[in-house]
């Protein structure tokens, strides 16, 4: 039972020395800086989307500053604080709590719903909207926080259509469904199912995999047996790739559906020819048909490259923000939060409008497929 | 039936990616009792390297054999994950190889760690496709499809581990191998460069590795800088399933995790009525690890030594 | 120094002074965040503490340790959440969730009692992940986790009806609740490195000490080792347990995805770094690996500051600095930080004749 004592004091003043030295800075240049913050996992396996929803937010914060902001008379110019939360809950809430300590006035993030739900929480406590690009879990909206909104349909939207959409305009009478067990996949999953089955299509087998598996020859087998009509996916474009490519060596025939996660450009580097006919979702509408669509593409493109999965929302989430700002005519959150649920906005991934809970209202959804290895937009579903 | 002998199948291809990197864990700990985590790095790394070579030659040559450009990215691949191999085994684990225990462990795992993030620098965070340059041929065998790269990765693995097998049993330098896994103080005696021969293991497990990552990668379609993590955990679970720090018990371990996985996924479900499904995939395979060890402490094929520390 | 060294009771009241108005000094210098942060330190010392019992002090490899943790959350969440509409205090709870997962350190610890070394290490791994994937599956048929989707609206710790959210007012200072979180991990922190060092003075902590060092030959003397071992298991999983409990109350939100193998092997290097079986190195390596990778991130500040932009995005350097510290800490310092006097000893008296009588040891026990 000794402690040495005097090392340890000597080692709690290191550590003060630390804390002070990485102490935080300040800025002003005359023009009033206001900070939003923007938060997704720019380190692990996510990283790549992570990075793509942050320049989304970056390319709106960009060229908001670059048109020029001006609220209660005053310039005022915008500072994106871009914060990693490693897809990891705990990291969440650190960044959260940072971001509010550093007086963000609102936050885009974060990209998933498994950090998105903790984070609420602080963003809550603290009165800083939060407005997560792609935070799909019914629960994120449903906790009941005032400050919790975003602008993607949530699963059950999704699910909704794209089970009603296999059924009957797919003609899917025996449909397997696939999920990697992450809080995305698996709520859409589960969604999907119930769609099916209330459109009158059979689940003929369920099977499961995990965000970070390559190997799905096992599960596709297993599918084979019960011979399905369709396949839905859900879950992300690094397996949905390698899936498309086994489906077909294993002679696995039948159609394969997913859902945003899947309806990129990855999935169609990935799974190379094997990508043909393949069907998937997207949340709202096609860059093409709205105003702006295609300069933002450019403007990206431009940029940044290829658009991964969700910049476009992002960049949605901080024009939701900015605009709500304007109305306002005030940085201070409690008044863009006042002014938030009268959203009615006309973004790059369609009229953006918020129902009571914080969810997309009426949200659109389009079906892709891929023609010549390229996704073509089949139809919208209102 | 047809499904059965698929899902043998299934199995037998990814046990033999499994036993293939299963050989460089079981190589480096029979004669260090180590623990070489940033193993599955090195077969990451090994993608990686090939890809990129891949990607320059088709740049310059687009209309090059398909299968002339793997082969030439494998060859850059090989050497550079054999330098790897080697400067890891001299900064990382040579210094402390008379620490603690656990003190090569958190190198192995810091050494993980930094692989993982300058391939990620250098690559990016992106998953690369693989080339669609190797011709795609399918075989039905007993109502089971296989593709010729299934084929060639079960011959490929089979050959590289008789060659392996013959290397540890039959040359000068495996019996150096042998003598330092037994006694490295004796070996020394024995007018074995011990230092040598370590090098010498890292070096070819490491070139091991580089043949499994770009298998792996054109197998699955792509390549990424997480890749490494989970497959090298696979392939330790394999090695030790067989019995660590024996060739015959990776290659044994490989397949039979390969298996145990496919037939788990496959059949789990149907088993259990539905109230398991392939899910439990994991779980199964290291409940059978875990039954395996529990009755064989050392592995299916591991020496049966009471007091192996 | 010297000061210190010669006035330990005054020393020891600083030390108090200090720990008492940290929260309010940090706050007050970096914000609430870095508060935050020190009360998941707390977490972490009270775990790296308990798998230091068993790592340190018994020498059982064991990479399954977030099983634990995640078993202590679970717990809480199940008797104090809507999701089976319990509301229970969180001084029945805390109690129950560390015998709930002592009692899974009983069931990990009997099938491993006669694997050594990397085998161990295998078996104990794959039980947190099995650990982990049943949490992330048992949503159906029965829901009894939510499955990957996680369990919220968590109740925070309340005495009576004094609950731990919001901000509290005493005596017209403004008190958050994560301050409040941090007197009361520090409760539990300092608690907990009491029962370690009693422990490791006590008859239990000599036996797995002697276990550690020789099994053959502590059985020789007469020591018990299976029970010895499972008791290890049991009390290492009893510190895991409450500290999950206690993380599930403060995030009010938890999920699979938080107990994943990597935080197994997080834990494990802390004791690792800071010195293993060394209580003040432990939680030395706690300190560390818990604060560094979030001081990381203001290495973007920092080129700012000195270069005028930021070169290297902070994100992508942080992992890699990190994995370079580890590294370049074990060349340098292979027993840890702040290793044990006995240990530092070991490793350094007469350098090469200890080594080389270390490795020839080394070989007989094969």
């Amino acid at each position: 039972m000794r402690i040495k004592i005097p090392n340890l004091y000597f080692f709690m003043l290191v550590l003060l020395a630390v804390l002070t030295a990485c102490s935080k800075k300040d800025s002003d240049d005359g023009i009033t800086v206001v900070r939003i913050g923007s938060v997704s996992p720019l380190t692990g396996a996510q990283t790549h989307i992570g990075k793509d929803n942050e320049n989304g937010a970056r390319l709106a914060v960009d060229e908001i500053n670059a048109q020029g902001l001006t609220l209660g008379g005053k310039p005022v110019q915008l500072e994106l604080l871009s914060e990693d939360d490693a897809a990891d809950p705990k990291t969440a809430t650190l960044v959260a709590q940072k971001l509010v300590d550093n007086s963000v006035v609102a936050v885009v993030g974060h990209l998933n719903s498994g950090t998105s739900i903790p984070a609420s929480k602080i963003y809550s406590d603290n009165g800083v909207p939060q407005v997560s690009p792609s935070a799909t879990a019914v629960k994120y909206t449903a906790q009941g926080y005032k400050t919790a909104f975003r602008v993607m349909a949530n699963d059950a939207q999704q699910g909704a259509v794209l089970g009603q959409y296999a059924v009957t305009k797919l003609n899917a009478k025996r449909v397997a469904l696939i999920d990697d067990r992450s809080a995305y996949g698996q709520g859409l999953a589960d969604e999907v199912e119930k769609a099916v089955i209330a459109a009158g299509g059979q689940i003929v087998d369920r099977q499961y995999t995990s965000d970070k598996a390559t190997d799905f020859a096992a599960i596709l087998t297993a599918i084979k047996g019960k011979s399905p009509d369709l396949v839905f996916y859900g879950g992300m474009d690094p397996q949905a790739g390698p899936m498309a490519r086994q489906m077909k060596s294993l002679g696995l025939n039948a159609q394969l559906l997913g859902a945003d996660g899947m309806q990129n450009i990855n999935f169609l580097k990935l799974a190379g020819i094997d990508a043909e006919n393949a069907i998937a979702s997207s949340p709202g509408l096609t860059l093409d048909v709205m105003p702006g669509g295609i300069t933002f593409k450019q403007n990206f493109n431009a940029r940044y490259g290829d658009i991964e999965v969700y910049a476009p929302y992002a960049y949605d989430a901080v024009q939701v923000i900015v605009a709500a700002m304007k109305r306002a005519d005030s940085f201070e959150p409690a008044k863009i939060l006042a002014e938030l649920p009268k959203t009615d906005y006309a973004g790059v991934t369609g009229q953006i409008k918020f129902d009571a809970k914080g969810d997309i209202l009426n949200g659109a959804v389009t079906l892709y497929q891929v023609k010549n290895g390229a996704w073509v937009a089949l139809e919208t579903i209102k | 039936m047809d499904i059965f002998t698929q899902q043998i199948i299934n199995g037998l291809v990814l046990g033999s990616i499994y036993a293939l990197v299963a050989l460089g864990y079981t190589m480096v700990y029979g004669i260090l009792e180590l623990i070489n985590f940033a193993h599955g790095e090195v077969t990451m790394m090994g993608a990686m390297v090939a890809l990129a070579v891949m990607g320059a030659i088709l740049g310059v040559a687009p209309n090059m054999p398909g299968i002339l450009v793997v082969v030439s990215g494998a060859l850059l691949a090989i050497p550079a994950c054999m330098l790897l191999g080697f400067a890891i085994e001299r900064v990382a684990y040579r210094p402390l190889r008379h620490a603690p225990r656990l003190a090569p462990l958190i190198t192995a795992i810091g050494v993980s760690i930094i692989l993982q993030n300058v391939a990620m620098l250098v690559w990016g965070r992106q998953y690369i496709p693989f080339p669609e340059i190797l011709p795609k041929s399918t075989f039905t065998v007993f109502g089971a499809h296989i593709t010729g790269l299934q084929i060639f990765i079960i011959v490929l693995s089979a050959l590289v581990m008789s060659g392996l097998w013959w290397l540890v049993q039959r040359t000068r330098l495996g019996r150096a191998m042998r003598a330092c896994a037994q006694s490295r103080e004796v070996a020394s005696l024995m007018g074995v460069n011990v230092n040598k021969v370590i090098s010498l293991t890292f070096v070819i497990g490491s070139a091991l590795a580089a043949i499994a990552g770009l298998m792996v990668s054109a197998y699955y379609g792509l390549a990424h800088y997480y890749m490494g993590f989970m497959l090298g955990l696979k392939a330790f679970s394999a090695a030790v399933l067989g019995g660590i720090g024996n060739i015959a018990g990776a290659m044994l371990g490989g397949l039979l995790l390969g298996v145990i996985e496919a037939l788990g996924a496959g059949y789990i479900g149907d088993i259990t009525g539905g109230f398991l499904g392939s899910h439990y995939q994991d779980v199964f395979a290291f409940f059978v690890l875990i039954a395996v060890l529990v009755f064989r402490p050392s592995g299916l094929l591991g020496e049966r030594v009471a007091t192996r520390a | 120094m010297l000061f210190f060294r010669e006035r330990p009771r005054i020393s020891l009241l600083l030390l108090a002074i200090l720990l008492a108005v940290l929260p309010f000094l940090t706050s007050g210098l970096l914000g609430n965040s870095w508060v935050r942060l020190l009360d998941f330190v707390l977490l972490y010392i009270l775990l790296a503490i308990g798998l230091n019992l068993v790592v340190g002090y018994a020498g059982l490899l064991d990479l399954g340790y977030i099983a634990f943790y995640a078993l202590g959350a679970y717990f809480y969440a199940w008797l104090a959440s809507p999701h089976f509409g319990l509301h229970l205090p969180f001084w029945i709870i805390l109690p129950l969730g560390t015998l709930f997962a002592a009692a899974f350190g009983f069931i990990l610890g009997a099938p491993t009692l006669r694997l050594r070394g990397d085998y161990l290490a295998i078996v104990t791994l794959g039980f947190g992940e099995i650990i982990r994937i049943f949490m992330n599956n048992l949503n159906a048929p029965v829901n009894l986790t939510n499955g990957p989707q996680g369990m919220d609206l968590i109740d925070p710790i309340s005495f009576g009806g004094f609950a731990f959210s919001g901000t509290h007012t005493f005596l017209d200072i403004k008190v958050p609740a994560i301050h409040l979180y941090y007197y009361l991990f520090l409760a539990f922190t300092l608690l907990a490195i009491l029962v370690a060092y009693r422990l490791q003075d006590s008859r239990i902590g000599r036996a797995w000490a002697a276990i550690r060092e020789d099994e053959v030959a502590a059985a020789a003397t007469g020591i018990n080792t299976r029970n010895i071992k499972l008791l290890a298991f049991a009390m290492g999983a009893t510190f895991g347990g409450l500290a999950g409990g206690l993380f599930a109350s403060f995030q009010g939100f938890i999920s699979p995805e938080s107990f994943n193998l990597f935080e197994s092997i997080m834990i494990l290097c802390m004791i690792v770094l800071g010195g293993m079986g060394h209580i003040p190195g432990v939680i030395l390596g706690a300190v560390l690996l818990t604060i560094l990778p979030e001081a990381l991130r203001y290495i973007g500040d920092l080129q700012r500051a000195w270069l005028g932009e930021v070169i290297v995005d902070p994100s992508d350097l942080r992992m890699l600095l990190f994995g370079i510290a580890l590294v370049l800490m074990m060349l340098f310092r292979p027993a840890g930080l702040w290793p044990s006097r006995q240990r530092k000893r070991e490793l350094t008296a007469e350098g090469e004749i200890a080594a080389h009588e270390q490795e020839s040891l080394h070989d007989a026990q094969r």
